[in-house]
């Protein structure tokens, strides 16, 4: 049972980090389809930090150094979506769609081209961090405490803070309702939807590190980081753009994530015979029955998904 | 020569083009920068796929190979090409198409018919998965991207939970249409004689091309098409004309899935492959069928190439250097390719305003001269 809640609260932290990023981007005006790609470079960010920092290295400054290095990343990745979409006026579902293809395949050539340099015969796309993951937990009894926790939980406080109580929060949602409008008081619809796509890429790379240092330690790039970037827009939709309603939407979420890794664990789920794949799933299932309930009263930004166009009314 | 660049098609053609060359270009730089001694090797082994083979027979063989998975590329190509018409992004294409594959795999190896009955059974299965989407969309407001998603997902673990059934006793993948259903395999017709006798090339590429002539026609000549497109450009100007735009969401997407499930079948009933049980992810047909679709320019015709060019490459990540790079290259290429996609209408846009713009100045000149 612990190891349930452990992983619920793993999940649901690593849901709710990308979903407040997608949230930002959204916000902004900006759809972002291409968090599972961003979470990949994320994750391909922190784990090549992981692996050439030195082992010796005292945990807070490995820690502090492997998430900054999953923030270049994916900050320096979504500025691939933010110039697209923003400057250029691209299609924002076809450059999402194309972020995550080119995430995953980005990954596995650097990681593999990485690998072979090393010993010329592994060719697999595998980081290993046995031994920097141990930084980034501590024990408490068996509990497995996990240094993301609190990362997820200061990110929730920020994203409310300065969507809600700040002016740059407030300018930035005005652009994703009514743009134009938000262009006439002289505010910079460029300014704002870009820092609504870059500040989607820092949470979306903290999720993607995060995730791949729940349970494992080691990434198999080729993976990707299986359909998590997906869950988190459901998790987001679910959530109402709001960042508490994310954060209870994501224990939902990261609570049937947690089933499908943990079930067998549990006595009377084990009993009841169900193959994994049911456990697999049911995020899905779930996520695909809430939205049939729940978006007709969308409160999805108004103008997003649509190019900014000086000259619309 | 203006006048030719006026042309929408062209335009199309054009930007297309750059699209390749750019993404080969961006491929090869981080080519160079793994390892710059073999770079312009392994981008070559890419371009040249089985013209890498120096005998005939070797290149015929894998000339069939490549075109054995164009024909399922071109139908999710087309599955998508034909929801975008109608003004929705079917990116449950690779869902669809992994549906269409566990259908017709347990059609074929539990069920034993014979494969025209296992190909039907898939586009059945196909149609109603995509009315899935296009139900949640017409009825409760979900955004199409969104439960594709979920469902490609959905599809994938249900594919192999039932394919589960029918798989090898000592490794994941399922059973050898060859040795066990041997009538579910599709015909070739004597098309194999043409490619060296490659027995995977079978009447799904003919089928797939005729599909997309289908498509061509279906879009531009016929009633049913235009009202589709009209749903497509404005959903409440099509309503105010009396068209049921809410039936057209749900036929479309029912059509899409249609196309994209006969994909799977198409390239599983070949027996060229078998399906893994274990698989995690969704498999990339369908995501590259968005970038057939708008490589091709979003024309039925223009797919047909763009299907057959990505295929071609990523066969051609094959070939590269093993000891210097993955052939996840093709890949990253293909990828760069769909991104640069996402700038076409940019570059139509400067390529129309150019000429405009120089138009003017002739005529300006032309003015300028009668005074």
């Amino acid at each position: 049972m612990l190891l349930l809640l452990q992983y619920t609260l793993i999940f649901s932290s690593i849901l709710m980090l990308v979903a407040l990023g997608g949230c930002f981007s959204e916000h902004s005006g900006v759809i972002n389809l291409g968090l599972e790609g961003i979470m990949v470079i994320g994750a391909l960010g922190g784990a090549l930090m992981m692996r050439y920092l030195p082992v010796q290295m005292n945990a807070f400054a490995t820690v502090a150094l492997v998430v900054l290095g999953a923030i270049v990343f994916g900050l320096v990745y979504s500025s691939l979506l933010a110039v697209a979409c923003i400057n250029f006026k691209a299609d924002q579902t076809i450059v999402g769609t194309a972020l995550n293809i080119l995430g995953t395949a980005l990954a596995t050539v650097l990681v593999k081209a990485i690998n072979m340099k090393v010993n010329p015969d592994d060719v697999s796309s595998t980081i290993q961090y046995v031994d920097q993951k141990k930084k980034f937990i501590e024990y408490i009894g068996s509990f497995e405490f996990n240094w993301f926790l609190v990362i997820a939980v200061v990110a929730l406080i920020v994203a409310y803070v300065v969507l809600y109580k700040t002016k740059f929060g407030l300018r930035m949602m005005a652009c994703g309702e009514h743009p134009q409008a938000a262009a006439s008081v002289g505010i910079s619809v460029y300014k704002m939807r870009w820092s609504g796509v870059l500040i989607s890429g820092v949470f979306g790379a903290l999720g993607g590190i995060s995730y791949i240092l729940a349970g494992v330690s080691e990434w198999k790039f080729e993976n990707g980081v299986a359909g998590f970037g997906f869950l988190s827009l459901a998790v987001m939709i679910f959530g109402q753009w709001k960042p508490f309603r994310i954060a209870l939407a994501a224990l939902l979420f990261g609570l049937f994530r947690a089933l499908s890794n943990v079930y067998i664990g549990i006595n009377f789920l084990n009993a009841l015979n169900i193959p994994s794949t049911v456990y697999n799933m049911m995020p899905y299932i779930i996520s695909l029955l809430v939205l049939a309930f729940t978006s007709k009263s969308s409160k999805a930004p108004k103008a997003e998904g649509i190019p900014y166009d000086k000259g619309q009314r | 020569m203006r006048k030719i660049l006026k042309n929408q098609g062209v335009q199309s053609l054009l930007a297309s083009l750059i699209c390749i060359v750019l993404g080969l270009f961006i491929g090869f730089i981080v080519l160079l920068f793994i390892n710059p001694n073999g770079a312009w090797d392994a981008i070559l082994a890419v371009i040249k796929n089985f013209f890498t083979y120096s005998r005939t027979n070797l290149q015929l063989k894998n000339f069939g190979n490549t075109l054995v998975q164009t024909a399922p590329l071109l139908m999710c190509a087309l599955s998508v090409l034909f929801c975008y018409k109608v003004g929705l992004f079917n990116i449950g294409a690779a869902g669809q198409y992994v549906i269409g594959a566990c259908a017709s795999i347990y059609a074929a190896l539990a069920l034993g018919l014979p494969w025209w009955l296992c190909l039907i059974i898939a586009i059945v299965v196909g149609c109603l998965y995509g009315a899935i989407v296009g139900l949640l969309k017409a009825y409760c407001n979900v955004n199409e991207v969104i439960s594709g998603i979920m469902l490609n997902w959905i599809g994938l673990y249900t594919t192999n939970m039932i394919l589960n059934s029918v798989k090898e006793e000592t490794s994941p993948y399922t059973l050898h249409l060859k040795d066990h259903a041997a009538s579910s395999i599709l015909p070739t017709l004597g098309l194999e004689k043409l490619f060296a006798g490659n027995s995977a090339v079978s009447i799904a590429i003919p089928l797939a091309i005729i599909t997309a002539i289908v498509l061509k026609v279906l879009l531009d000549q016929t009633r049913f098409g235009y009202e589709l497109k009209a749903t497509g450009y404005n959903k409440n100007a099509a309503k105010y004309a009396g068209m049921a735009e809410k039936r057209n969401i749900i036929v479309t997407l029912a059509i899409g899935g249609a196309l994209a499930a006969a994909g799977g079948a198409l390239f599983y009933l070949t027996d060229f492959e078998q399906w893994s049980v274990t698989s995690s992810t969704v498999p990339g047909m369908g995501f590259n069928g968005i970038a057939a679709a708008f490589l091709g320019g979003l024309n039925p015709i223009g797919t047909i190439f763009a299907s057959y060019f990505i295929q071609h490459i990523t066969r051609g990540g094959a070939y590269v250097d093993k000891t210097l790079y993955s052939s996840q290259i093709s890949d990253l290429i293909s990828a760069l390719i769909i991104y640069l996609c996402g700038f076409v209408g940019f570059m139509k846009l400067a390529m129309s305003r150019r000429i405009a713009a120089k138009e003017e100045k002739e005529q300006a000149a032309k003015k300028g001269a009668k005074e």
